[in-house]
């Protein structure tokens, strides 16, 4: 379908110049009030910007988390343009089993440094798998038969799929926040680089995600599967003619953003040392907002999103409250969409017109 | 062409019983039940407490099936025009801001009382007004996107007017320190309905509150059957069906896109006041996604946009929720030897039911004609991925 907004009649050459500058920084000057603001706020109070680098830090390593689910999003959106509600929620599973393993392996914060590496590498790919997996089974359930159903149907589907995850969490640990053991002894310092402290916590995100943001790059730009991916995610019934199976493309898809989520439900659990059945909503709203941010359908921006909103959102922790991010998370969101439907590295989507 | 003369040779003139529509004496019969049904029961019993909720939820219901049924714009945030009438409510009838003292045509008990109360009948209009105000303002972002994204930015917008419900009672954004909503503990008590000539509403005596929310709900159905068959009605199903053609056709997506939201969120305020009174209690716990996700899966159950189908959603969503699931199934896991509580996972079964409706019978359990064609032509045909997503 062409853009909604059919002009009426020819644009000024002014106001257009003036709407294209909008369009291409509006947004990053909207990103960067926050870090400004403060940034002068502390080298008034302070005189140097120690907090504020810190608060970015602590940003880049929550959205690491963001990043790896935010992946998921923008890998089924581009592939199938399904806003995949459920994903969030899967993210929360992946943290659930991570809580569970950790129990049943045994690990404890006495568990020496060999052992406790193996046990979380295991933890990680079952975690992995296991989302993995039923984020594919989700599809091959949910989302399948309505393949050609109009747009709405898949939508609403997921939302029932998100619902029923949640309820699987709440059945398997009970309504309240459940603490995990701080095995990495995440906020514990490790060294410190110009005033800003790097904490065990940092380095697990840091170990875990850029292997992983290395593999999906590199995996979707060279691989076969890869490539019948951005194939399928372009043109499906083309890709269908050049003999792609797409269907099973599209599954594979799923499974791949499943892995992520897994893995960043390890991390989430490791890092926060505190699993929530309601955690995946928040978090699969943050996520989304990072894809969009960095242009949904690109893999590349749904990391730099991640990264972007995990700013945002300390920033905001640190210096308004807690209580407050959501809003400003999803105020940014629907500026966003209505300013910058495209991203910031995305290009232009039917949606967003 | 070929459509056109099938219509014609399938078109029945509609069945009649004496010069009567068949329909119309359903109808008739239908609603004289629902008015003589409180003599059945005790006046203060469960069942009619359930059955003034889903009433109530009807009105809801109806109101979110002209943004989501007709105009075909999924607003997933439509608990925030339930949030905004509730407080409505709050505000001008409670003793909330007390040090306030305004009264208009209440009575005599709550004269003396300090705070504002004014008559719910006011108050009704008043939130309908703001409430549609609101969702016209919250609708503006979306309107040059489609689809999945408006409901993105609904959800979003839902959150957001839900987080200042619970955070606001220190100042909004933490600014000041105005205390708005009172956060997690709530405005409580929150005045009874009072209407002219008519004794007292209490908690003992549930058949007024019951006739008012019928009457209410009576009135919404009204409008969403004149609504549906105005040129209005038709702009937004021509908007839903195809945006690009209606523009083509000179409607004006905006206005017609907007009225949708204003008007649907104007039920959604005037159904939230009548809880925040039937409550007693407007607290922000009471605003949660679920909620709107409640009453999308009431509309998907009966069938999207067509209005005796959401009316029978309503109802039915409702009474599971408050009677079927906690009075009647919670027994069954323990029977079968599982340990949980059945309560806790209505809304588990409600998403179970938003994929089973779905997948299984996506026009509803009484579908709109117009809509079933739609969705049967999109199911059935050999369509491809490529000429859907187009």
């Amino acid at each position: 379908m062409e853009s909604a907004s059919i002009p009426a009649r020819p644009p000024r050459a002014r106001a257009d110049v003036v709407r294209e500058f909008i369009s291409r920084f509006g947004l990053i000057a909207i990103l960067l009030i926050l870090p400004v603001a403060y940034g002068i706020q502390d080298l008034q109070d302070e005189g140097d910007l120690s907090r504020l680098a810190t608060n970015v830090k602590d940003g880049l390593s929550n959205g690491a988390i963001w990043a790896l689910i935010a992946v998921g999003y923008t890998l089924v959106y581009g592939i199938i343009e399904l806003i995949n509600f459920a994903h969030g929620d899967l993210f929360m599973l992946g943290s659930f089993v991570s809580f569970s393993l950790i129990g049943t392996i045994g690990l404890t914060v006495n568990t020496a440094f060999v052992p406790l590496v193996f046990g979380l590498l295991l933890i990680l790919v079952i975690a992995m798998v296991a989302c993995g997996v039923l984020n594919t089974m989700i599809e091959r359930v949910g989302y399948r038969p309505l393949r050609s159903a109009p747009k709405l149907a898949p939508l609403i589907t997921a939302v029932g799929f998100s619902f029923i995850l949640q309820n699987v969490g709440l059945l398997w640990l009970g309504g309240g926040h459940r603490g995990v053991p701080d095995l990495i002894e995440s906020q514990e310092h490790l060294f410190t680089i110009l005033g800003v402290p790097i904490t065990h916590g940092d380095i697990l995100a840091l170990v875990v995600t850029v292997p992983l943001f290395f593999f999906m790059i590199n995996f979707i730009n060279l691989s076969r599967i890869g490539r019948a991916m951005r194939a399928t995610a372009q043109d499906p019934q083309a890709a269908r003619l050049m003999g792609i199976n797409v269907d099973t493309t599209i599954s594979f898809t799923f499974l791949l953003g499943g892995l992520m989520a897994g893995a960043a439900g390890l991390i989430y659990a490791l890092y926060q040392t505190d699993v929530w059945f309601f955690a995946g909503f928040t978090a699969g709203l943050i996520a989304f907002t990072s894809a969009v941010m960095g242009g949904i359908g690109n893999l590349k921006g749904a990391i730099l999103g991640g990264l972007i909103i995990g700013i945002v959102q300390q920033i905001s922790d640190n210096r308004i409250g807690t209580e407050w991010t959501p809003a400003i998370v999803f105020g940014y969101l629907v500026l966003i969409l209505v300013f910058r439907p495209q991203g910031l590295i995305g290009e232009q989507t039917r949606e967003a017109g | 062409m070929s459509t056109l003369a099938t219509r014609a040779k399938t078109f029945k003139p509609p069945a009649r019983i004496g010069k009567v529509r068949t329909s119309t004496v359903v109808t008739a019969l239908v609603i004289a039940f629902a008015v003589v049904l409180p003599f059945f029961y005790d006046s203060g019993s469960d069942f009619m407490n359930d059955a003034t909720v889903a009433l109530v939820y009807v009105v809801m219901a109806l109101g979110l099936n002209i943004v989501v049924g007709f105009a075909g714009l999924l607003d997933l945030g439509y608990v925030a025009f339930f949030a905004i009438g509730a407080y409505t409510m709050g505000w001008f009838g409670s003793s909330f801001f007390s040090s306030r003292d305004i009264h208009i045509g209440v009575a005599e008990q709550l004269q003396s009382q300090p705070g504002i109360h004014v008559n719910w009948l006011i108050i009704v209009v008043l939130a309908a007004v703001f409430s549609a105000v609101m969702g016209a303002v919250l609708g503006f972002p979306t309107l040059r996107l489609r689809g999945d994204y408006i409901a993105i930015v609904t959800l979003a917008f839902g959150e957001i007017i839900g987080r200042i419900a619970v955070n606001s009672d220190e100042g909004i954004f933490g600014i000041g320190d105005f205390n708005l909503t009172n956060g997690r503990s709530g405005i409580t008590p929150v005045d009874k309905i009072d209407i002219p000539l008519v004794d007292r509403f209490t908690t003992l005596n549930l058949r007024p509150w019951y006739w008012t929310a019928l009457a209410l709900a009576l009135v919404v159905l009204f409008i969403n059957f004149r609504l549906r068959d105005s040129r209005l009605g038709r702009a937004w199903v021509a908007v839903r069906e195809d945006e690009v053609a209606a523009i083509s056709m000179g409607i004006p997506t905006v206005r017609v896109k907007l009225l949708a939201y204003a008007i649907g969120a104007a039920m959604g305020g005037m159904a939230g006041t009548f809880l925040g009174s039937f409550y007693n209690t407007v607290n922000a716990d009471q605003f949660e996604f679920s909620f709107s996700i409640f009453v999308l899966a009431m509309l998907i159950l009966g069938g999207l946009g067509s209005i005796w189908g959401v009316v029978v959603g309503a109802i039915a969503l409702s009474f599971i929720n408050t009677r079927l699931i906690p009075d009647v199934l919670n027994e069954v896991p323990s029977k079968i030897g599982l340990d949980f509580d059945l309560t806790q996972l209505g809304f588990g079964i409600f998403g179970f039911l938003l994929v089973i409706m779905m997948v299984l019978r996506p026009q509803g359990l009484i579908p709109e004609r117009r809509h079933q064609a739609e969705l049967a032509e999109g199911i059935g045909g050999d369509e491809t991925i490529a000429e859907t997503r187009a």
